[in-house]
Order: C-alpha cells, then sequence, then structure tokens
C-alpha cells in the first residue's frame, strides 16, 4: 500500500504521466460512462438496428459542433411532436361528430444550407371514416404553399422530398430546395418557418396526430452514418471494448511471458529448450495473417480474436529479454539460500524470482496497451472485427468503405481516430514516466 | 564407532565437469562431528571448503560429474534419500547453511522479517504470525533489534545482515549449522561481535558449528575441533588447543607460521608454489611439491594416520 502512494507520489512529478495518468483515467471513467448510459444487449440492438430505430436521423450528418468552424450554416436536425412546444394543435367541434384538427409546427432556419429531407409521420384513430389532411408550408418571407391533401391511414408516413405533385408546383425544384429557397434562388431564406397541418375528423373520437421529422445535414454530438445510426453509440462503446482488448491482452501476455520465461530459466535442461525453440518459431510466424486467417475461416468474436492474440503473443522477443535476467537472477546468493533452506521450486519462482522483475513487468504491460488497442482497431478496420459490437475501428471500416473521405465526412474517421490515437498517447506517456520511475537504468537522482 | 555422532562424512566425493576436464572439488572426505561441537574447515582459497559444504547439504550446480559417498546425519545416512524427501526432511531440519556471501543471501524483496520467518514457512507451514514470532526471538539470540523485522536487507549494515542469515539459518533449530567464511567482508570489529554472538549460540542453544574459513586467527576463537584441507581432502584433524599450538601435518605448520604476529621477531612465512589444479590432481601425497620433508614416500597416496587422538595423512607420523 505504501509502495503504491509511493509510486504515484514520484509519478506526479513528471508533467507526461500526469497527462497520460488523466487521459486513462478519462478513457476508463468513459467507458463506465458507456456501460452505465447503454447497457450492453442495448448497445448491440442499437447499433444492429435499421430504418425503424433511426428513422429520426439523417444519413451521413456531421456532428451538431462543426456549425461553429464553418462559415455556411449546417440545417441541424430536430423531432418534434404535436404536443411540444413549438407546436400547436387546436380542435374545433364542428357538427354532427366532424372536427377540425389543426396542428401547427413553427420553428427558426437560420441556417445557410437546405436540409436532407422533412417527414410527418401520422398516427389516425377512426372506425370507419378516414380523416382528412390538408398540408401548408409558410416561409419568413409571407409566401404560403400548398405541400399536399390526402387521406390518412392508421399509420402513415409522409416524406416531402419525395412528393411529385409538389416538385411540379415548385416549378421543377427539388422541395427541400423549393421549399426554402428565396427571391434570388441560391440562399434559403432565414426566419421562422410554419407547417401547417389542417385535419378533418368524421367521427366522434377520432383523432390525428403527426411528428414532424426533419433531417438536416447535421446531427447530435458525432454525427450519424449511412444507417441513421447515431455515432454516440460506437464513440461510447469502442472505449470499455477498445479498453478490455487491450488491458487484457497486455496483462495475460506480459504475466504469462514473465512467468514462462521464469520457469524456463529456472528448470532449464528440456523445458528451457522447448520454450526458446518455440518462440523461435514463433517468432518467424506471420502474427498478423494468422489473425486474419483465424477471422476469415474460423471467428471474429472479440474473445477467440483476444485469445489467439494472447497466444501469440507470448512467445515473442520478450521472453529473451526476461529469460536472461532471469538467468541472473537465478544465480544470487539468496536463490542459493533460499534453495539451502529448502525452498521447493514454486515458492521460489513466484516469491524471489518473479517479485524482482515487477518493477521492469509494469511500465511493459502499460506500454503494450496501445499495441493491442490497435491491433483491434486495425483487424475491425479491415473488416475482421467483432460483427456485433459497436467499435472505433469498425467504424472506421464502416467510414472507409462507404468512401466517407472521398465524400468529405472527415467527421466520420477523424472521430475514432483522434479517440485511439488518444487513448494510445495517454498509455503511452503513462507507460514511459512509469518505466523512468522503475527502472533503475533510467532513473534520474 | 563408539561414540554417538551427529554428522559422518564416508568417503565423500564431489567432481564437477568443466571444459578444462573433471574439477575434483571434494574428494575422499571421512570426517565425523559431534553433539554441540564446533569444527573450522581451515584451508586455502580453491581447496575445496565451499564445495564440501554444498556437498553436506547436497546443493550442487547442474555440471555434477561424481557425487558419491555417504552423509550419514543422526546414524542416518541420508544419501539414500531423494532430493524431494532431503528438501523437505534434512535441509534446515537437521542442518542448516549461512552461505558465502551471506550479506547478499537476503532476497532483496522480502522485509528481513519475513525472510527469517520463510524457512519456518516451508518447512513447518507455519502461520505467518507464529513465523514472525519465532523470528523475534532469533532475532534477540543473534542480537539485531526487533524494529529491523520490518526492514529490508539494503536498509541493514552488513554485520547486521550477516546476524540476520545466522537468525535465519538457526530459525528452525537445527542441529547443526554450516557457516560458509561468515565473516570474510566484515571489519574486525563486527567480525568479533559476530564470534561472541556464535560463540553465545554455541552455549544456549548447543547448537553444532561447521565454520569454513581460512581466518586463522578468528577461528581459534570458537573452534573446538580443527579440521585442515588441502586439495579436496581433509589432510589434518585435531583438536583445537593442540592445533594450534603444534599442528602437525606439513601444510599446517606451513599454514600457522603464515599468520602475523604481533610481538614476534619471525617475519610471516609463505607456502612456495601454489596450490595444484583440482583438474589435474598429483598422485601420492598432494602436498608433496611444495612439502620441505619430502621424501621417497610422498609417491604413494598417504594414509589417515590416529596420533594422540588426533588424525593426520602424512607419511611423517606413520
Amino acid at each position: 500500500m505504501n509502495s503504491i502512494r509511493k509510486t504515484l507520489q514520484e509519478l506526479l512529478r513528471y508533467p507526461t504521466a500526469i497527462a497520460g495518468l488523466i487521459t486513462v483515467l478519462l478513457l476508463i471513467g468513459l467507458a463506465v460512462y458507456a456501460m452505465i448510459a447503454i447497457p450492453y444487449n442495448q448497445a448491440l440492438l442499437l447499433w444492429r438496428g435499421g430504418e425503424d430505430v433511426w428513422y429520426q436521423n439523417p444519413k451521413f450528418a456531421a456532428p451538431a459542433w462543426s456549425n461553429y468552424f464553418t462559415r455556411e450554416k449546417q440545417p441541424v436536425s430536430f423531432v418534434m411532436n404535436d404536443d411540444d412546444a413549438g407546436a400547436i394543435k387546436e380542435v374545433i367541434k364542428g357538427e354532427q361528430n366532424t372536427s377540425r384538427i389543426n396542428i401547427t409546427y413553427t420553428f427558426e432556419y437560420p441556417y445557410d444550407a437546405y436540409p436532407q429531407d422533412i417527414l410527418l409521420y401520422f398516427t389516425s384513430k377512426f372506425q370507419e371514416k378516414q380523416p382528412f389532411v390538408s398540408i401548408y408550408w409558410l416561409t419568413p418571407d409571407g409566401r404560403k404553399i400548398r405541400i399536399s391533401d390526402f387521406g390518412v391511414n392508421p399509420k402513415q408516413t409522409f416524406r416531402l422530398s419525395q412528393d411529385e405533385k409538389l416538385k411540379r408546383r415548385l416549378s421543377g425544384l427539388d422541395p427541400m430546395i423549393g421549399l426554402f429557397v428565396s427571391e434570388n434562388g441560391k440562399t434559403p431564406v432565414k426566419g421562422t418557418y410554419n407547417l401547417l397541418i389542417e385535419g378533418l375528423v368524421f367521427e366522434e373520437d377520432s383523432d390525428i396526430n403527426a411528428q414532424l421529422v426533419f433531417h438536416g445535414t447535421v446531427y447530435g454530438l458525432f454525427g450519424t452514418d449511412h444507417q441513421r445510426r447515431d455515432l454516440v453509440v460506437p464513440m461510447l462503446w469502442g472505449a470499455p471494448v477498445a479498453l478490455a482488448f487491450g488491458l487484457i491482452a497486455s496483462l495475460f501476455t506480459s504475466v504469462l511471458t514473465m512467468i514462462i520465461a521464469a520457469l524456463g530459466a529456472w528448470y532449464g535442461g528440456w523445458v528451457d529448450e522447448l520454450i526458446q525453440r518455440i518462440t523461435e518459431v514463433n517468432l518467424v510466424l506471420p502474427f498478423f495473417s494468422i489473425l486474419i486467417m483465424v477471422g476469415t475461416f474460423y471467428s471474429r468474436s472479440t474473445w477467440t480474436i483476444l485469445g489467439v492474440t494472447v497466444l501469440l503473443s507470448i512467445f515473442t522477443g520478450q521472453i529473451k529479454v526476461y529469460r536472461s535476467t532471469f538467468m541472473q537472477v537465478k544465480e544470487s546468493t539468496y536463490i542459493e539460500a533460499a534453495r539451502a533452506y529448502g525452498t521447493n521450486s514454486w515458492r521460489i519462482i513466484f516469491v524471489y524470482m518473479i517479485p524482482r522483475m515487477i518493477p521492469l513487468l509494469i511500465p511493459g504491460l502499460v506500454s503494450a496497451v496501445p499495441a493491442f488497442v490497435f491491433l483491434e482497431a486495425t483487424l475491425a478496420v479491415l473488416g475482421l472485427g467483432d460483427p456485433v459490437l459497436p467499435t472505433w475501428g469498425r467504424m472506421i471500416h464502416d467510414a472507409e468503405s462507404h468512401g466517407a473521405l472521398y465524400k468529405g465526412l472527415y467527421y466520420w474517421i477523424m472521430e475514432p481516430a483522434v479517440l485511439l490515437m488518444v487513448s494510445g498517447l495517454g498509455f503511452a506517456m503513462l507507460g514511459f514516466a512509469l518505466d523512468r520511475i522503475f527502472n533503475p537504468k533510467l532513473r534520474d537522482l | 564407532m563408539a561414540e554417538k555422532t551427529l554428522l559422518r562424512l564416508e568417503d565423500l566425493k564431489l567432481h564437477f565437469r568443466t571444459t578444462q576436464g573433471i574439477v575434483q572439488a571434494v574428494d575422499g572426505v571421512n570426517f565425523s562431528l559431534g553433539y554441540n561441537e564446533a569444527v573450522v574447515v581451515l584451508g586455502e582459497s580453491g581447496c575445496g571448503k565451499s564445495s564440501l559444504a554444498k556437498a553436506i547439504l547436497r546443493l550442487l550446480p547442474r555440471n555434477v560429474a561424481t557425487y558419491s559417498g555417504k552423509v550419514f546425519i543422526n546414524d542416518i545416512d541420508v544419501m539414500q534419500l531423494d532430493d524431494e524427501e532431503f528438501r523437505r526432511n534434512v535441509r534446515w531440519l537437521m542442518m542448516s547453511l549461512v552461505p558465502q556471501a551471506a550479506m547478499n543471501s537476503l532476497n532483496p524483496v522480502l522485509k528481513v522479517g519475513d525472510q527469517v520467518a520463510e524457512p519456518m514457512m516451508v518447512h513447518h507451514g507455519a502461520k505467518r504470525e507464529e513465523a514472525l514470532n519465532t523470528a523475534r526471538t532469533m532475532f534477540q539470540h543473534v542480537g539485531v533489534p526487533e524494529a529491523f523485522l520490518d526492514r529490508y536487507a539494503f536498509e541493514l549494515s552488513g554485520g547486521m545482515r550477516q546476524r540476520v542469515a545466522i537468525a535465519m539459518s538457526l530459525v528452525t533449530s537445527p542441529a547443526l549449522v554450516i557457516l560458509d567464511e561468515p565473516t570474510s567482508a566484515l571489519d574486525v570489529l563486527t567480525q568479533a561481535n559476530i564470534f561472541n554472538v556464535l560463540k553465545r549460540l554455541k552455549r544456549e542453544l548447543e547448537t553444532s558449528f561447521i565454520l569454513i574459513t581460512h581466518d586463522i586467527a578468528t577461528s581459534s576463537e570458537l573452534a573446538d575441533t580443527v579440521a585442515v584441507m588441502y586439495a579436496g581432502q581433509i589432510v589434518e584433524v585435531s583438536d583445537a588447543k593442540n592445533f594450534f599450538s603444534a599442528p602437525l601435518h606439513p601444510y599446517s605448520q606451513k599454514l600457522m607460521a603464515s599468520v602475523p604476529r604481533l610481538r614476534a621477531e619471525q617475519e610471516p612465512d609463505f607456502i612456495t608454489g601454489r596450490p595444484p589444479s583440482l583438474v589435474n590432481v598429483p598422485t601420492g601425497c598432494r602436498f608433496k611439491d611444495r612439502c620441505p620433508f619430502r621424501m621417497e614416500r610422498c609417491e604413494e597416496d598417504p594414509p589417515m594416520v590416529a596420533k594422540d587422538r588426533r588424525l593426520v595423512k602424512c607419511w611423517l607420523y606413520v
């Protein structure tokens, strides 16, 4: 306990260590938050979800905050129900069970570009006689455009951009431009727009509800992808997956490498011989190709890949480094003394030899984490990531296969890339500082 | 055997395989030791003293060529035991070792208290608290303050570490403790201290000691019996009193003459030539090339001769 506090105190002497520690802690915080905010099963469902889950989102939308950095402000997506603040719903009772239902949506449009789409999701309630609606569009410069009239089904979606009649009425312009464009024909009119739904119902408890879904070109904190999925899901869930993969792989490989090196050094003979030969064979095996083969032919589950990674990473050059040091430790007098007082081999290995190497193990363990985080991301980028898990690498893979850079959707690649780099940097900085503290050769006095 | 012996060695051999050939480090040692007796094993560097200690405790390196003979402890032949039984039943329970450079023989990552308690835990399966209590008693015996239980080896001075190593060798109360040059790296004051500790321990705990050293002067403090080793063999065994006044073997005489004396006129003597290589051991008497009393019979291997209850391996006394 005391030594942990001492190490921590010493750690705080290095600014990079503080930065690294904060970064790592933030990442862990992010991972914990992700797991609480979006439980695992829900994350999987959301990630697999199609149009019915994500209909409210635009496709390929950049994050909303990108507006701060551009001169041309992009329209922000929003969803408005008829009982929301910006909407007014009035019911006017008429004769013979007939009533009028007027829904007015009011919203500001201070943007310099046109939205992707505007949708109306109607739900209506009736026995036999179908309600009827007329939809109007009121622009800030006082024009009133009739959009459409139709009878409403119990569930009906009306897509403004796809309406051919509306297009004709707007003299052939795409409705998403025609509804907003000003007299000059170039820029949209900024100001307050109204969408008016005048409904007629013909039964006593008949009702109409409508939801206005406005697909802008920017959305949320991280934007959306080709399947309208909110990128918050993979951005958040990438953290626990990356950290778990990196930490578990790093911990298991480092510790197992050390134990196996110690066993080889202590027992010598055929044990050592076997370990060394396995290592030498493993060193010339193409690590990455084997992983790709496993991913292609066997399983892409993160756990399988993790297992294979650990297995292949144990018998690396590191085992020789540890072995050489263990050979030295083995000959120390205190080991001979331990042998003299009858300590058995296991106790010598685990109580006498391995604790000597802990100072070498800890910085190595921390520094090895980014390599495994990147490995997991690399596999995902190559399309060999876990197909069900939302991860950073998966995001880059999707972005790449949908031509994100070609289409100028930089956010799609930059967001996960930045998180990957930050996590790599955090662990690297912490690892270097720990190395300076624990490694006697680098110790500054 | 009239007397009951604690330790008896019969024709003990330990040879090592090296690139130069077979090193006959211990070559046919016969020797016995009684209860509560301190034996000093004297000899030059490289004569096989430390190897003898290792041979007795069966702490063998990997390059052993021959390991034979008999080791009796309490008249039980422990050479019959396999390694695991030997480790379990003999090491530290019957005899323990304070290794050469005992100062480095402490585990740097264990507190010395835990280190001293280690043999208790290893052999008696003792709980840490019990073992620490025993360790505390041992610390009192060797004169290390109890507060040191919580320190690491590197926080202790050389003398203290030596005491801790001795405490560790005593913690399971073995009948025999082998000390391999326990004072070689210490200043004279500390040496005197350590020997006082050993004397006290011999009196209080009735432990037997085998003290391996080349420091004749200090060893005379403790010795009941002196065994002189030369080229892997024991050449003289004698009670301490007679040995220090009149050594029998020519090598012993030369060895004694090499000790500087404060008030004597004579210059310290030295032995001409160098000790024989243990790879190519000369036939016959191994000391013949350096011996001032060399005669023809020296070409044959001299027998161990008993003279006044002393044993000497020299043709002069036949």
